[in-house]
């Protein structure tokens, strides 16, 4: 039985291939993402272990606010500069330097721009001389508080060198310094990871990067000979007290790559919600591929039944074939996960600017993910075609009998249930009523949704598929092609169901993506009473930022009414983290934003007051009157009063307003985007230029429209959906393989056909064609699937987002139309292949008999 | 049954001294050796053989399904050898008709497309009352809509014959039409063939190693070892039994 498995195996080759190519790149997906964030991982804990490679103890205080990396920068709270002395005079300390390092120091380039690291952080500190890590390459040291050094890495992206004056933003607005220096790293690296340095002298550094003198935000200790690190830690904690945090070197590099780690399993999670898409689409082509396979193979099997072999035999015969693939595919697949994995770790340390990868490895997550993923799936695949192959009578292998069409009430009824029970799932997970496990809920409502759905495809495709092949009936080989394509309905189905799946999840996304940007978009413009506004784009986790001086020199122009600048930050608020802004002008809140009073006035706050939304206020059961600690960034804990409570809107999001002048302990202490109102009558291209003017040392922003500033924010959502959708491509191109497959199949189990259809005169031409057309209505209809469920998919999940806000359902008409033209030509290559080889077929061959 | 210029009786179907080799070396297999043979309009010729005769490699090369090693074939004015592909098929689409020992029938269309099939591949309409004519001698007016699935062996064949007939081709060739039925519905079969030639004018080649359909010919050609070897004119089952039975003893000394 093995070497008849085998032997039937190496036969159909091509079918192997096929089939198996739907499984390699799903593997490909997974292994890759492992090899990926491993890889990445390695080499972080590489560049953290070389950073604090001489740092044996760390000192820094205690956080005011501790954040995670989703929710903001951790600053790293300043402490006196005295604490250096107190850490000196603790046994076993051989040195101990403070040091002021903090992101946020971005250099304006030669082009005039801000020079972004598009990702990494900006460090600023304070230069304390060469060790083994950092050696200068070119220059001295800062001596002047206008002097600084910066890293290669960034004398290189800004094109400045030793000599320049050049433009530094910190948390002071825009300050001209003079390079006197570049430098490397040990291992003639120009960066560690991507990062860019500027080092000032100790003063600037603590006036700039802390906004404070005589402060420091770290000690660097090293210990004398004989000392261990872990006992000087503890008694230079003890020195300390409570409210310092000291580790050791090694603990604290351990520490910075857990936190980069942390975004790293959430990258390769969402690459293994790609790789599952992938497998989902990959599954149903091998099933069809098993089912069209079992068809063709009847009477072989049927003769093998009647020579002996049981049912169970038969089942093993198949299951053996889905082993041999499934394996095959995962060795393969591994290898190109390795190969993707690499290139991709290769293509992130390039646009991360000098990140030294890490040797390449192979861990053990890889191994077991992709074996585990391309086995169970293939043979899961398997298992229901080897069920129907079992049941194959021995007799059969006597006739010659036509596979009679079965019924499809059992898989309607499947169907219909299956959709149900996802559209159960889906209305509980959007519904909120799935306590605890909304996301699972949702996925697995959507997973059922479209196997439910494939499994109604069968019975939707007669009708459909009579239609879309209405088309062609003018022709005879088109008319030909659409019966082919209805001729086995569940093939059909298959093979457009897995079509539908990637066009479902792009169509559904652009839906909910429309959606939401549309009813923004829209909100904005009816709330937002400003004409100009001055904001950047983000390009990196830092939003940008600029001089509120500009904004009181705004107001001076004439015709402008309002110049009010909007702060943010993340705050702990009655031990909550809430989202928390600061306006320059507290009037704004109601006359530029259009946010409404519920409750109080919202008009003015006084230093001790505060304003929050109407969902906060009930969640916390706060009113007019309540007070609140407040605990930023800098500084410490104050209480504030509730003055006002604002109704809470989409579009204006912080959850509580602060005085102007807690936006000093924000993170960022600048505003992040400027709206100005102008008096009725005033023309903008009046204004306009003289507030770009104003601008010229905060060039992270620009002024514009508010039309231009919506289409900002709403394209930074295009390059989410633009990723998605080449993630989600890769699904489509497993689809496309189906069918391929389907056809080539289609065409083999038909060469009798063809070989008469071509001797009574069908040219090879218009034989291509009568494949084409069966390749373009399956593809067609797949399309037309994926796009009505995921039309319906995004329309239930903005129905559900509509208490958030997103009020407006936008179908995105053009796009769907683009998927069904896609989805045309998608067939037409798809045929090409099979197309060919039917064209290719011999006549004699194919009719003559015996 | 148009005037033809020059000869008198033009030739359906030519072969003048068509050879026919496969492989090489010493799996070299001669399937014709030097044929010569004519099939006249009008007439309804078998060709008879034991098996591994050449009588079906004959026809398919006749038809233009298999090319020649050596020699030539016509069908009607057309020489068949040397034409590519686009002319084989338009040879086969314009000149031929075929019926095949397995029917041959697509599944996906019904008796009436079937029928039309050669026809709407050409982009030709057919002549109504030629149509009407084929439909009633093969008898399956009230079939038309059913599919291949739904009638019998002895249907389907029919339908098959009257795809053939429809699109009036200089000739049809016929691969065992009846090797596939039983004895009543092969019976029909041939009865209609042989109507179509006596009361229509249709050629017919037949390619059969069963005496009995034989006899229905006006002609039989016996093949035996690649070669013509002897020719009966109004045969009966008998004398083409006979024939066969004295054909058996040497080629089996050969063999």
């Amino acid at each position: 039985m093995f070497r008849a498995t085998l032997k039937s195996l190496l036969a159909r080759k091509v079918r192997l291939v096929l089939s198996g190519l739907a499984v390699v790149l799903g593997v490909m997906f997974v292994s890759g993402a492992f090899v990926l964030t491993d890889t990445l991982g390695r080499s972080f804990d590489q560049i953290f272990a070389d950073a604090y490679a001489e740092v044996d103890v760390n000192v820094a205080a205690k956080p005011k606010l501790a954040v995670n990396e989703f929710e903001g920068e951790q600053i790293q709270t300043p402490f006196p500069a005295a604490a250096v002395e107190t850490v000196r005079a603790v046994p076993g300390v051989a040195e101990a330097t403070g040091t002021v390092v903090a992101d946020g120091a971005r250099l304006i380039g030669s082009n005039g721009k801000v020079v972004t690291s598009f990702g990494p952080p900006q460090l600023g500190g304070n230069w304390v001389g060469e060790s083994d890590l950092v050696q200068l390459r070119e220059g001295r040291e800062p001596r002047a508080d206008d002097e600084i050094v910066i890293n290669k890495a960034l004398a290189t992206a800004g094109k400045v060198a030793v000599g320049d004056r050049v433009g530094v933003l910190t948390l002071a607005p825009k300050e001209e310094f003079t390079i006197v220096g570049v430098f490397g790293y040990s291992g003639d690296r120009d960066s560690l990871g991507g990062v860019n340095e500027v080092m000032f002298t100790t003063p600037a550094a603590q006036r700039l990067m802390l906004g404070e003198q005589d402060v420091f935000n770290n000690i660097v200790i090293r210990s004398a000979s004989g000392v261990s690190d872990e006992s000087l830690r503890d008694s230079v904690a003890a020195a300390l007290g409570d409210d310092y945090v000291v580790k050791t070197g090694e603990q604290l590099s351990a520490d910075a790559a857990a936190g980069l780690k942390e975004g790293l399993a959430f990258f390769n999670r969402i690459l293994l919600g790609f790789a599952a898409v992938a497998l989902l689409v990959g599954t149903f082509l091998i099933l069809n591929t098993f089912s069209i396979i079992v068809a063709q193979r009847t009477r072989e099997l049927a003769l093998l039944r009647a020579v002996g072999a049981s049912g169970k035999q038969i089942i093993g015969s198949v299951v053996l074939e889905a082993i041999a693939i499934g394996l095959v595919a995962s060795v393969l697949g591994l290898a190109a996960g390795f190969g993707v994995g690499a290139l991709l770790a290769y293509a992130f340390s390039n646009v991360a600017g000098g990140l030294t990868l890490a040797t390449l490895g192979m861990p053990a997550a890889a191994v077991i993910g992709a074996f585990a993923v391309g086995l169970v799936i293939t043979v899961l695949a398997a298992l229901l075609p080897a069920l129907r192959a079992a049941r194959i009578p021995p007799i059969a292998a006597m006739q010659d009998v036509a596979t009679p069409d079965r019924p499809l009430t059992k898989v309607t009824v499947a169907g219909a249930v299956v959709t149900a029970l996802g559209a159960t799932l889906l209305f509980l997970g959007l519904g909120g009523h799935a306590r605890g496990n909304t996301l699972a809920t949702i996925l697995g409502g959507v997973l059922f949704a479209f196997i439910g759905v494939a499994l109604l495809t069968p019975l939707i495709s007669r009708p459909v598929v009579a239609a879309l092949g209405a088309v062609f009936s003018g022709w005879t080989p088109g008319k030909l092609g659409r019966l082919n394509s209805g001729r086995n309905p569940r093939r059909t189905a298959i093979t457009a169901a897995a079509l539908m799946v990637g066009i479902a999840l792009v169509t559904g996304i652009t839906v909910i993506l429309d959606s939401a940007k549309s009813s923004i978009s829209g909100l904005a413009q009816d709330t937002i009473k400003a004409e100009l506004v001055i904001a950047g784009a983000q390009s990196g986790p830092r939003p940008p930022s600029f001089d509120p001086a500009v904004l009181a020199e705004a107001k001076a122009i004439p015709g402008v009414r309002i110049a009010d600048g909007l702060y943010g930050d993340m705050a702990q608020i009655g031990g909550e983290h809430t989202w928390v802004g600061a306006l320059t002008e507290p009037s704004a809140l109601r006359q530029v934003y259009g946010v409404t009073a519920t409750a109080g006035d919202i008009d003015q706050l006084a230093p001790n007051q505060m304003l929050v939304s109407s969902d906060a206020a009930e969640s916390r059961g706060l009113s007019v009157g309540s007070t609140l600690a407040v605990q930023l960034a800098r500084g410490a804990e104050r209480t504030y009063t509730i003055s006002g409570i604002f109704q809470s809107t989409a579009l204006f999001g912080t959850q509580a307003v602060l005085p102007t002048e807690a936006a000093r302990d924000f993170s960022i202490q600048q505003p992040i985007q400027g709206f100005i109102q102008l008096e009725p009558g005033t023309r903008v291209a009046d204004v306009q230029p003289r507030v770009e003017a104003l601008l010229a040392n905060s060039p992270e922003v620009s002024v514009i429209d508010l039309d231009g500033f919506i289409d900002q924010q709403a394209s930074q959502l295009d390059g989410l959906l633009q990723m998605i959708q080449i993630l989600l491509a890769l699904a489509i191109v497993i689809a496309v393989l189906g069918i391929v497959n389907t056809l080539a199949l289609s065409v083999l189990e038909r060469t009798r056909e063809l070989g008469l259809l071509r001797a009574i005169g069908l040219r090879r031409s218009q034989t291509m064609g009568m494949i084409t057309v069966e390749a373009v209505v399956i593809s067609v209809f797949g399309a037309l699937l994926g796009v009505a469920v995921g039309a319906g998919l995004g329309a239930a999940v903005v129905e559900a987002l509509r208490d958030e806000g997103i009020n407006k359902l936008v179908l995105p008409w053009g796009q769907m139309g683009v998927f069904l033209g896609l989805a045309a030509i998608i067939g037409v290559v798809a045929a090409v292949l099979p197309s060919i080889r039917a064209a290719r077929i011999n006549v004699l061959g194919a009719i003559a008999h015996d | 049954m148009t005037a033809t210029t020059g000869q008198p009786a033009p030739a359906a179907a030519r072969a003048s001294d068509v050879w026919k080799v496969y492989g090489s070396g010493e799996a070299q297999v001669i399937a014709l050796r030097g044929v010569s043979a004519e099939f006249e309009r009008g007439r309804f010729t078998a060709i008879m053989g034991p098996s591994g005769s050449g009588k079906s490699t004959l026809m398919h090369c006749l038809a233009g399904l298999d090319t020649v090693t050596r020699g030539t074939v016509h069908v009607g004015e057309t020489t068949v050898t040397g034409l590519g592909d686009a002319g084989l098929t338009k040879l086969r689409r314009d000149k031929v008709g075929f019926i095949f020992q397995q029917f041959n029938l697509l599944p996906t269309l019904t008796a009436k497309e079937n029928i039309l099939l050669p026809l709407s591949i050409a982009g030709r309409k057919a002549d109504p009352a030629w149509y009407d004519v084929v439909i009633d001698t093969v008898g399956l007016r009230d079939r038309l809509d059913h599919r291949p699935a739904q009638l019998s062996g002895g249907q389907q064949q029919r339908v098959a014959c009257a795809r053939a007939l429809v699109a009036r081709p200089e000739v049809i060739f016929a691969d065992e039409p009846t090797g596939n039925l039983d004895s009543r519905s092969g019976a029909e079969v041939l009865n209609f063939l042989r109507n179509s030639v006596r009361e229509h004018g249709q050629t017919i080649v037949m390619v059969t190693h069963d005496p009995t359909a034989a006899a229905y010919a006006d002609r039989v050609v016996f093949l035996a070892d690649g070669q013509i070897v002897s020719e009966l004119i109004e045969p009966t089952a008998d004398t083409v039994l006979d024939t066969m039975k004295k054909l058996d003893t040497p080629a089996e000394v050969a063999g």
